[in-house]
């Protein structure tokens, strides 16, 4: 792992007496694109403008490169944010808009134009020079918007929400761009976002946030194949998430059957949630699985069918490739090492639990 | 026919609107000092209104207070709007039907009251008073035309030039105010125009002896009606209706581009 960048200590934030963060601690590497993930409300953009300068939270420290810089305003501040709905300036060209943070600077006129031209290759977008804002599609001032971020040399770029306005093809295309761009600069990328696979596709890591605490912290493989808690579970992808009781170490009783699975430490005779997602359920023949059910729904889905199968009073979601029509009976199978075990929350208020990192 | 009976219709409307002001421009031109008869095109009315000083004085008064108030309320109107986006909705609404009331009161209670108000702080009636007046007028009218804007505004183009290193001022002055430039402009013409145009509040608040043009004509109109009258009238129409012009067409050009 790079050096430690970032850190976010303490920080709590509240708006007129709501909580939006709650002693939040995170820390953010050289080179690392994290995403902030999470639900409308969860604190993510809060998160995001405590880093920019926007906001200053009320209590906790921003530390930036060994330095604290909580109380230091954003145009004193290392790094640059590209804003959800682009904030270009209107009434300036695109070359204008782009030179506008280098002019500040006092940087040199052929600086400036090299530093442009640069910029436009660097989003696809050479000989946009003198066009207006306005007469550009969405995408491209979203590009601009990067452009005029990244001429100033931050060390860190935060994006808030930058595609949530795009059509979902065009949104697919900035996500690989957003890729290539991050690895030809060599900073640090902070995302915000609501979109789980925009999350999963481009992080180096995820922070999945919840009702202003981290639900969970890691790579988009491991939050996907090992969510911590319920939340983080059904917030990404679909999943099964089933009562369970945990016999022993590596055994598993799900609604009556028991299942080998992989989990250990859990203790014995504890009841546990189990997730499986449904693209690791099995359908076989019948008697041939651990569990027998009938299939209820089906919705064909382009890659895959969508199949609601009932087995022991629950109503399982299974993603085949494989029809199996209404009213088949079939049998249920699953890998071990496709069950992920998870600890019940003891109340409802634990179901946005703090996570020490 | 159908289309045939509209435009009569609408021809009707605009005979009766500038029927009036029409007659009063062709009186203008009149050779013959009587109504009744025309005596030939001429323009010594334009001419003798000219030589009149007591006419261009009031007509120098006109334009210092239209410019001097319509400038001051243009800036407390503007800052107005930029403090009260930053207000609780509650209290910007409030705000908001605070302004309103000025506009919808009467002009004969708010000028009265303006009156009243300078008599008990005991200020000395003159061009002081009328400019205070139509500054308290005027801005009303500025906030109803830059609020629009405003709302329109990203809020996040004043925080992407404080990200790229822009100071506080730097930022409203190269980001925000040309923004709301098309709306200033056009509140500013307005209030231009209310000041030009008003006559009860600046008769309430004048001083002896110090007039604007419209206090002007009033006076002259007691004595009889002059034929000088019918020009400086003309003239007044004619500024009001260009300046309404411009306020319409204001706007549009800045967005087109």
């Amino acid at each position: 792992m790079n050096k430690e960048l970032i850190q976010l200590i303490d920080i709590s934030k509240s708006f007129d007496g709501q909580m939006v963060l709650d002693e939040l601690n995170l820390s953010i590497h050289e080179n690392e694109f994290v995403t902030l993930l999470g639900p409308s409300g969860c604190g993510k953009t809060t998160t995001l403008r405590i880093l920019g300068g926007f906001a200053s939270p009320d209590t906790g420290r921003v530390v930036f490169d060994g330095q604290d810089i909580t109380r230091i305003p954003p145009n004193k501040r290392q790094l640059n944010t590209v804003f959800q709905k682009y904030a270009l300036f209107t009434h300036m060209t695109i070359a204008e808009n782009i030179a506008f943070g280098l002019k500040i600077k006092k940087k040199t006129k052929s600086y400036i134009d090299d530093k442009i031209r640069y910029a436009l290759k660097l989003v696809n977008l050479e000989g946009y020079e003198n066009r207006m804002p306005d007469s550009l599609s969405g995408g491209q001032q979203q590009r601009i918007a990067i452009a005029r971020a990244i001429v100033n040399e931050p060390k860190v770029l935060l994006l808030d929400e930058p595609l949530g306005a795009l059509d979902l093809k065009l949104r697919q295309e900035m996500q690989y761009e957003l890729i290539r761009m991050k690895n030809e600069l060599g900073i640090t990328f902070v995302y915000v976002t609501h979109d789980q696979e925009e999350a999963l596709t481009m992080s180096d890591t995820i922070v999945v946030m919840n009702q202003g605490y981290i639900q969970q912290i890691g790579s988009p493989e491991s939050i996907y194949n090992e969510p911590e808690n319920a939340f983080v579970a059904d917030f990404i992808g679909d999943s099964n998430i089933i009562p369970a009781t945990m016999i022993k170490d590596e055994l598993v009783e799900i609604l009556g059957t028991r299942f080998a699975c992989v989990d250990t430490g859990f203790g014995v005779n504890k009841p546990v949630d189990a997730v499986i997602r449904p693209e690791d359920v099995i359908l076989v023949e019948p008697d041939n699985g651990s569990i027998n059910g009938v299939v209820t729904h089906l919705i064909f889905k382009g890659v895959h069918y969508e199949m609601e199968v009932t087995a022991n009073g629950y109503e399982w979601l299974v993603h085949s490739t494989t029809l199996y029509p209404v009213g088949k009976e079939v049998g249920i199978q699953v890998d071990p090492f496709n069950i992920q075990i998870m600890n019940k929350p003891e109340s409802e208020d634990e179901e946005a639990v703090a996570i020490d990192i | 026919m159908k289309n045939a009976a509209k435009k009569i219709y609408i021809g009707l409307i605009i005979l009766f609107l500038y029927a009036p002001i029409g007659t009063l421009m062709v009186l203008s031109l009149n050779a013959s000092k009587t109504r009744a008869k025309w005596g030939g095109f001429s323009i010594k009315w334009y001419i003798a209104l000219f030589q009149n000083e007591e006419i261009l004085r009031a007509l120098v008064n006109t334009l210092l207070i239209a410019l001097l108030s319509s400038l001051v309320a243009t800036m407390i109107g503007t800052i107005a709007c930029i403090a009260m986006t930053g207000m609780k909705r509650q209290a910007k609404s409030i705000l908001m039907g605070i302004t309103n009331i000025p506009m919808l009161n009467a002009d004969i209670v708010t000028g009265v009251s303006l009156m009243l108000l300078y008599i008990s702080l005991g200020i000395r009636f003159g061009m002081g008073t009328i400019l205070l007046s139509h500054i308290t007028f005027n801005i009303p009218y500025v906030i109803l035309s830059v609020m629009p804007r405003m709302k329109q505004l990203n809020p996040s183009t004043f925080e992407a030039a404080l990200d790229l290193g822009s100071s506080h001022i730097n930022a409203f002055f190269k980001v925000v105010f040309p923004d709301l430039l098309p709306g200033i402009l056009s509140g500013f013409l307005m209030a231009f125009t209310m000041s030009l145009d008003d006559f009860i509040i600046t008769h309430f608040t004048k001083g002896v002896g110090v007039d604007t043009l419209s206090t002007k004509i009033y006076t002259e109109i007691k004595k009889g009606i002059k034929p000088e009258m019918y020009a400086l009238s003309s003239l007044i129409f004619v500024t009001v209706l260009t300046l309404l012009i411009l306020i319409n067409l204001s706007p549009d050009k800045k967005e087109k581009k």
